[in-house]
C-alpha cells in the first residue's frame, strides 16, 4: 500500500500567543513548533497499515523552512520519504489554495491512500483533506477511528456525534481524515533518527507547482476574544482559594 | 445572484437541533444584507420537515428529495446540493457545523472554486459587507474574515453561536427539488450507525461532576482529581485526550463525541475549553474552572475561576471540602 500522509507544523500546545505587527497572525519568533496532533495519529495509522500490508509511507508538508524539523521527525518515526512544499508566506493561501498545492505536489504518485489529520490546531478549518479528495477526484471520509483493508477497498469506522459510530466501505484509492486517538503513538527510536538523515526529502516551491487558485477567504484581523461573561476569579494562595470556593459551593450553590 | 441559502440537517426524519441555529444565522444575515432567506432540507421523504421549516421567517423552503439521499453520503449530498445551488445562485450558503457538514460542505464549496469558512461564531455587518468571525487556536484567538471573489460564499456556524429559541414565525412556500442522481455516482457505502458497549456510568444523572483534562499530565496523577470527586460525592469525567490515552474509559468523556451533561456543578480542571468540550457541558448550572492559563477559553464559560496550578489547588480543595463536611 502506498500511503501519503499530510502533516502540518503548528505552534506547540500551551504556547502564549501574541498578535504580530500585521494584525493578521501571531508572532512566531519565540514559539516552538511541533507536528499537528491529529497528523501524528494519521502518520501512526499509515505506519501501522504499512507494517500490516507492506508498501510505502510518504510524508507531505506545506510550510516554511522551519517545518523541516517536523518532517525529519516523521521520517525518524518510519516514513520512507517526504515532499516539502517550502513556502514562507502561507498566510496568503486559503484552504482551496493549500489543498491545490498539496494535490499538485503528489501528481504522478498514484497513492492507494491519502491520510490527513482531521483538523489543524492553529487554523482549525477541518477540511483540507476533503478538498484534496475533490480536487483529485477521490472518495473520502472524515473523523476516522479505524481503518481495515479488504482487497480493493477499505472499511473505516467513522465517529458520529454523541458517542455513535458507523462503518463505511470505500473503494481505493481514497482520502481519509484521521481523528486523534485512533491508536497509540510511537516514539522515534535512536536508530530511526539516524536512518532519517539518509531518507529523501524532496523540496518543491510554489513557483514550480504553479500558482494556486486565488484566495477568497483570508484572515483580515486576528485578536484576543472579548470576555463576555463575568467570571468571578478567586484569588489568593492555594489554601485561600480552596476555602473561598468551598464557601461558595456550600452557601451559594448549596451542594456541600 | 441573490439570497441566503441555509442547508438544514435531518437524519431519519429527525432534525439536527443545530439546523435551527444555522437558520437563525441566515435570518440575521438576511436582515443585515437585505436579502431573502431560503432553506434547503436534503433527504428522502422529508415533506413534513420541510413544512415545519416553512413556519419560520424564510422566503422559501426547498425540499431536496431523492431516495438516494436517504442515507447520508458525501457524493450524494454534494451532487444534489450542487444542482440546487447552480439553479438558484444564492450569494451565501450557510450550514450548521455538524459532523456531517464537516464531511461534505468543503467538497461542495470546492465545486464552486470556493473555500468553506467553517465554524463561524458571529456575523457582523461592516460597511455594507458581512464580516464573519471564527476562532483560531482552539478558541484562544478570534479572527475576522471578509469574503472576496464572486461567490457563492460558503460558511458553517458553530454549535451554540446563534440562538434558535427566538426564530420568528412565517409562512413560506415549500418547493420540491428533485436532483438528478445515479446510484453509480455514490462511491462510499455507509452501514447502520451503532454505539459501543452499553455505558456503565450515566454522567447525565450526576449532580456534581469533576472533570479532568490534559493539564493532569500523566495517568499516575488522575487520583489527585479523583480524590476531589470522591470528597464532593461527584462523578469523575474527562476531556477527550484523557480518554484517547486510555487514562479513563471513553464512557467518562464529555463533549460533542462523548456525553452531554448539565449538572448543578461542573468543575473543569486542567481543561482548555475547546468548543467540542464546551458543547458537552455549557448547560451546567455552575461551572468552576481551574487552569494555570488565565487566557484559557474555559474561563469564558466559567462562573468561578481559579488561575493556578491544579497540583497545588486540588489537594487544598480536597482538604477544605472534608473540613466543610465535618
Ligand atoms: C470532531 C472532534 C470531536 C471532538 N470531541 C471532543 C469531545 O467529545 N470531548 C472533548 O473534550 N474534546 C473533543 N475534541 C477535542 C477538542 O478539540 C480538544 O482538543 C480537547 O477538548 C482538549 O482537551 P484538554 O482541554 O484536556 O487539553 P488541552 O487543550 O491540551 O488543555 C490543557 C489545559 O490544561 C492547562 N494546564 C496545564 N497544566 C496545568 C496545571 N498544572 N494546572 C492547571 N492547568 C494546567 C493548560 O493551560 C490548558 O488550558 C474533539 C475534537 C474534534 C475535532
Ligand atoms: N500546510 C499543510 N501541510 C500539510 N498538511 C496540511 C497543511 N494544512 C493542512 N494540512 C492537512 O489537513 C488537515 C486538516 O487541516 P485544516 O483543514 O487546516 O484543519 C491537517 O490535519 C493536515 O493533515
Amino acid at each position: 500500500m502506498k500511503i501519503i500522509v499530510a502533516i502540518k507544523q503548528v505552534p506547540v500546545r500551551d504556547s502564549q500567543l501574541r498578535i504580530d505587527a500585521s494584525g493578521r497572525w501571531i508572532q512566531e519568533e519565540d514559539l516552538s513548533f511541533e507536528i499537528n496532533e491529529p497528523d501524528a495519529y494519521a502518520l501512526e495509522e499509515a505506519l501501522q497499515l504499512k507494517e500490516k500490508h507492506g508498501g510505502e509511507v510518504v510524508a507531505l508538508c506545506l510550510g516554511p523552512a522551519r517545518a523541516t524539523q517536523t518532517i525529519r521527525e516523521a521520517l525518524a518515526k518510519g516514513a520512507d520519504r517526504a515532499i516539502h512544499i517550502e513556502e514562507e508566506n502561507t498566510g496568503a493561501l486559503d484552504t482551496f489554495g493549500v489543498a491545490s498545492l498539496l494535490s499538485s505536489a503528489i501528481q504522478g504518485e498514484k497513492p492507494d491512500l491519502i491520510l490527513t489529520g482531521l483538523q489543524s490546531d492553529d487554523l482549525g478549518y477541518g477540511q483540507t483533506g476533503v478538498v484534496m479528495a475533490e480536487i483529485l477526484g477521490l472518495p473520502h471520509s472524515t473523523i476516522i477511528m479505524q481503518v481495515e483493508k479488504e482487497n480493493e477497498s477499505i472499511r473505516v469506522k467513522r465517529e458520529l456525534e454523541n458517542g455513535w459510530f458507523q462503518h463505511i466501505d470505500i473503494p481505493l484509492p481514497a482520502v481519509l481524515a484521521i481523528q486523534s486517538g485512533i491508536s497509540k503513538l510511537r516514539y522515534a527510536t535512536l536508530m530511526g533518527i539516524k536512518k532519517a538523515k539518509l531518507k529523501e526529502m524532496k523540496k518543491v516551491t510554489v513557483g514550480e507547482l504553479g500558482a494556486p487558485p486565488p484566495a477568497t477567504v483570508l484572515i483580515e484581523r486576528a485578536y484576543a476574544p472579548q470576555k463576555s461573561k463575568r467570571t468571578q476569579i478567586l484569588e489568593g494562595d492555594a489554601k485561600a482559594v480552596a476555602a473561598k470556593l468551598v464557601e461558595k459551593l456550600k452557601f451559594e450553590v448549596r451542594v456541600i | 445572484m441573490s439570497g441566503i441559502l441555509v442547508v438544514m440537517e435531518q437524519q431519519g426524519g429527525q432534525w439536527h437541533r443545530m439546523s435551527w441555529e444555522a437558520l437563525a444565522a441566515g435570518i440575521e444575515l438576511g436582515k443585515q444584507s437585505g436579502q431573502p432567506v431560503l432553506a434547503a432540507v436534503p433527504g428522502s421523504e422529508i415533506a413534513a420537515l420541510a413544512n415545519e421549516a416553512a413556519t419560520k421567517a424564510v422566503a422559501k423552503v426547498h425540499a431536496v428529495e431523492h431516495p438516494l439521499l436517504k442515507d447520508y453520503t458525501p457524493d450524494g449530498f454534494t451532487a444534489a446540493l450542487e444542482q440546487l445551488i447552480r439553479q438558484h445562485a444564492p450569494t451565501v450558503v450557510l450550514f450548521p457545523h455538524t459532523y456531517q457538514v464537516r464531511d461534505y460542505a468543503p467538497k461542495l464549496a470546492t465545486r464552486f472554486g470556493q473555500s468553506l469558512l467553517s465554524d463561524v461564531i458571529h456575523i457582523r455587518a461592516d460597511g455594507g459587507t458581512p464580516v464573519f468571525v471564527r476562532q483560531l487556536f482552539q478558541g484562544k484567538l478570534n479572527a475576522d474574515f471578509r469574503p472576496s471573489g464572486n461567490g457563492p460564499f460558503f460558511a458553517s456556524v458553530q454549535a451554540g453561536a446563534f440562538r434558535a429559541d427566538s426564530l420568528e414565525a412565517g409562512s413560506a412556500q415549500v418547493e420540491t427539488f428533485t436532483p438528478q442522481l445515479d446510484a453509480a455516482q455514490i462511491r462510499t457505502k455507509p452501514q447502520a450507525p451503532f454505539r459501543e458497549a452499553a455505558r456503565a456510568v450515566d454522567l447525565t444523572a450526576a449532580e456534581i461532576i469533576v472533570s479532568v483534562g490534559r493539564g493532569i499530565k500523566d495517568k499516575e496523577n488522575i487520583h489527585i482529581v479523583e480524590a476531589l470527586a470522591k470528597a464532593l460525592n461527584g462523578e469523575l469525567a474527562a476531556s477527550r485526550p484523557i480518554c484517547d490515552n486510555g487514562w479513563l474509559p471513553m464512557e467518562r468523556q464529555v463533549g460533542s463525541s462523548g456525553q452531554t451533561v448539565s449538572p448543578k456543578v461542573y468543575m473543569a480542571i486542567g481543561i482548555s475549553g475547546a468548543i467540542q468540550h464546551l458543547v458537552g457541558m455549557k448547560g451546567s448550572k455552575i461551572i468552576v474552572a481551574i487552569n494555570k492559563d488565565a487566557n484559557a477559553p474555559i474561563f469564558e464559560v466559567a462562573d468561578y475561576g481559579i488561575v493556578g496550578d491544579l497540583f497545588e489547588i486540588v489537594p487544598a480543595l480536597v482538604e477544605e471540602v472534608k473540613k466543610a463536611k465535618g
